[in-house]
């Protein structure tokens, strides 16, 4: 050592301080750190303090304990946005995993140009949320609905659906565009669990006496099970938290029938004004969103130590 | 138990012909490996004969059914794969199960037969294990222990032991061949290993480029091979070859090149006459050369410039340079010699070869 250093020269301080790993992980750390806590960390901390204050655009406000968080629990359109938001959720998951899993399964196979049709299918995913569903609010236009026109020529209806204006139509729109848009990421990442899985295994199951069905029952959905608990975890913590689609293509509306906890919290603190009770609201979703989080941590570790 | 018949078997994918015409029988509990380099197609044909692969033209028959258009299931097969292919989320008893399940056999008959299975391969310790617990020859004998519950007419490996450490390879190796002896299942065995082949097989498939070069007992291929190809795949190292030329000197023939000239023994002399005058091949294994000693007829001796000594313990390899060819011989731990140095080799008469210098076929 002495030797070496009487060679070299003796370091800059600067390198020095880097060959230490836990400054060297300090600086590394650091505009993850800054980004974390200027986006993440101070707006939640913020939103805690807005929610037990009766902070409004304008007045600052007092501490009030936990009075804005029963008064939006008495909320019925809250309770209403609370119950679309899991209903959403639910709904959509349901169909963008049975869709999804079907379209990896058959981009699985080998055909003319899959290079070609894996790159297509990512497309809802690829174009920016709001552009895309700019594109089906003018499809659920209830004048110049591209698919009243459809269902009109071919004789299935004779009066225009006005898609959005109907309560439960409205649910359903938002839904299947949030179906269309979320498909392709399931389908893709299940197609690359797909392709981890050995077709030895299939051939050795083939051998083994299993038909397609068991094929699949036996060896394929378990093993892409870890992939597919990701996927589902990944897209409900999305889904729940999703402001866009619903605000573009509705707004809440009609009369409050598609408001998601996002939409309504922004409707009540930034339209309204009442700050604090749109902090409420927001936080309203914490609990769930832990709770998956704190179940997807768990699982990540378990299948990493299996 | 059942034998298996390939009828002028084919495959072609899009641009490649991977087999052709190949003829084969493999008779009742017979052990018949099939060896080649890669690509030789020998793994296509395991694959096709396990319904894997879609057969192009020709037949096969196991037993007496043409399964051609069988699905793998049905055709009362087992197969060992060169990864295991174990299931890795069901436990090694799951793994032994799996395919008597899904045959719905009883629970009881299930129980009985990964028993047997298992006190046989001596994995009862592992059964509730994972395939990630177990090591690569563990892994091994779970998947041969898959095979064996099936009590199959035929089993087929393809390349089992290529992922195990040599010393294992080896145990391994012998394990099969016990077990074989045991179970008198009728096995087809894809290996590129040819002491594998030659360990393990009643008889070996030697092939090349999609055909088959011979068909023979180990020893048949040995000392008998049909052309250069199988004289030097088989035999480690490997056999010598010499570019020669056949010239006649009254009734005897000699084999010469600038570097040597050797005296064909009379036995050979007849079926070699035809090639006289003509450029031929000729080859003498590593373990057929010996230093020469006075009782060795000069005929059969030649001066070689030795160029590396291979110590190996109980033998030395010496290579050497006789003239325009390389060749390797094999001698005893005894022999005192050191690089550089031009020392007298003899060859062992009865054991040489010859092959046509065109079409490579033994003359």
């Amino acid at each position: 050592m002495a030797t070496m250093q009487a060679g070299s020269g003796a370091p800059r301080p600067r390198t020095r301080l880097l060959e230490d790993e836990r400054w060297l992980a300090f600086f590394l750390l650091m505009p993850t750190l800054i980004l974390l806590g200027l986006f993440i960390a101070y707006p939640f901390a913020k939103g805690i303090l807005l929610s037990v204050t009766n902070t409004r655009v304008g007045v600052p406000g007092d501490y009030v304990g936990l009075a804005i968080f029963e008064k939006i629990w008495n909320d019925g359109i809250f309770r209403e946005a609370a119950w679309n938001t899991i209903l959403y959720t639910a709904v959509t998951t349901v169909f963008k995993l049975a869709l999804g899993l079907w379209l990896a399964l058959l981009l699985n196979r080998h055909f003319r140009g899959k290079a070609f049709i894996r790159a297509f299918i990512l497309l809802p995913f690829i174009i920016p949320t709001v552009l895309s569903t700019f594109a089906w609010k003018w499809m659920f236009d209830p004048t110049f609905s591209v698919l009243n026109w459809m269902l009109r020529e071919i004789g299935v209806i004779d009066q225009r659906i006005n898609w959005l204006g109907d309560p439960d139509l409205a649910m359903g729109c938002i839904i299947a565009v949030n179906v269309w848009r979320g498909v392709p990421f399931f389908a893709i990442t299940l197609l690359a669990g797909l392709q981890t899985i050995s077709p030895e295994l299939h051939e050795a199951a083939a051998i083994d006496g299993a038909n397609a069905r068991q094929r699949f029952i036996h060896v394929t959905w378990p093993l892409l099970l870890p992939v597919t608990m990701v996927v589902v975890l990944f897209s409900v913590i999305q889904t729940f938290a999703d402001f866009q689609l619903v605000y573009v293509l509705t707004e809440g509306g009609p009369a409050n029938a598609t408001h998601l906890f996002a939409t309504y919290a922004y409707q009540i603190g930034v339209r309204t004004g009442l700050l604090s009770e749109g902090a409420a609201i927001s936080l309203a979703m914490f609990p769930v969103l832990f709770l998956v989080v704190i179940f997807q941590l768990l699982y990540i570790r378990r299948v990493e130590t299996r | 138990m059942a034998r298996v018949l390939l009828r002028n078997l084919n495959k072609h994918y899009e641009t490649f012909h991977a087999v052709k015409d190949v003829d084969l029988e493999i008779q009742d509990r017979e052990f018949v490996v099939l060896v080649g380099p890669s690509g030789c197609g020998k793994t296509t044909t395991l694959r096709m004969i396990a319904g894997l692969e879609a057969i192009t033209s020709g037949e096969i028959l196991i037993g007496d059914t043409v399964v051609n258009e069988m699905p793998p299931m049905d055709r009362d097969i087992a197969m060992v794969f060169q990864n295991y292919a174990l299931y890795p989320h069901m436990s090694v008893r799951d793994n032994m199960a799996f395919g008597l399940k899904m045959r719905k056999f009883e629970r009881a008959e299930i129980d009985r037969r990964v028993k047997i299975a298992s006190d046989i391969l001596g994995i009862e310790a592992l059964l509730h294990r994972k395939p990630r617990q177990l090591s690569g020859g563990q892994r091994q004998r779970v998947a041969l222990g898959r095979a064996i519950v099936r009590n199959p007419q035929v089993f087929l490996f393809d390349e089992p032991l290529s992922n195990l450490d040599a010393k294992l390879r080896v145990q391994m190796r012998v394990e099969l061949k016990k077990l074989h002896e045991r179970l008198g299942t009728t096995a087809v065995y894809v290996t590129h290993d040819q002491v594998e082949a030659m360990t393990l097989g009643d008889r070996v498939v030697v092939m090349k480029d999609g055909w088959v070069q011979q068909v023979g007992d180990p020893l048949e291929l040995y000392n008998n091979p049909a052309n250069k190809f199988v004289a030097g795949f088989i035999g480690s190292p490997g056999m010598n070859f010499a570019a020669v030329t056949i010239e006649r000197d009254g009734d005897a023939l000699w084999a010469a090149n600038p570097g040597m000239r050797v005296r064909v023994p009379d036995a050979i002399v007849t079926r070699l006459g035809p090639h006289s005058g003509r450029a031929a091949t000729l080859g003498i294994r590593p373990e057929d050369l010996h230093i020469a000693g006075p009782a060795d007829d000069a005929g059969h001796c030649f001066d070689a410039h030795v160029e590396v000594v291979e110590r190996l313990g109980s033998e030395i390899l010496l290579d050497v340079s006789v003239g325009p060819s390389s060749m390797v011989a094999s001698v005893p731990p005894t022999v005192r010699t050191k690089m550089h140095e031009t020392i007298r080799l003899a060859l062992d008469p009865e054991r040489l070869h010859f092959f046509d210098a065109e079409t490579e076929a033994a003359i």
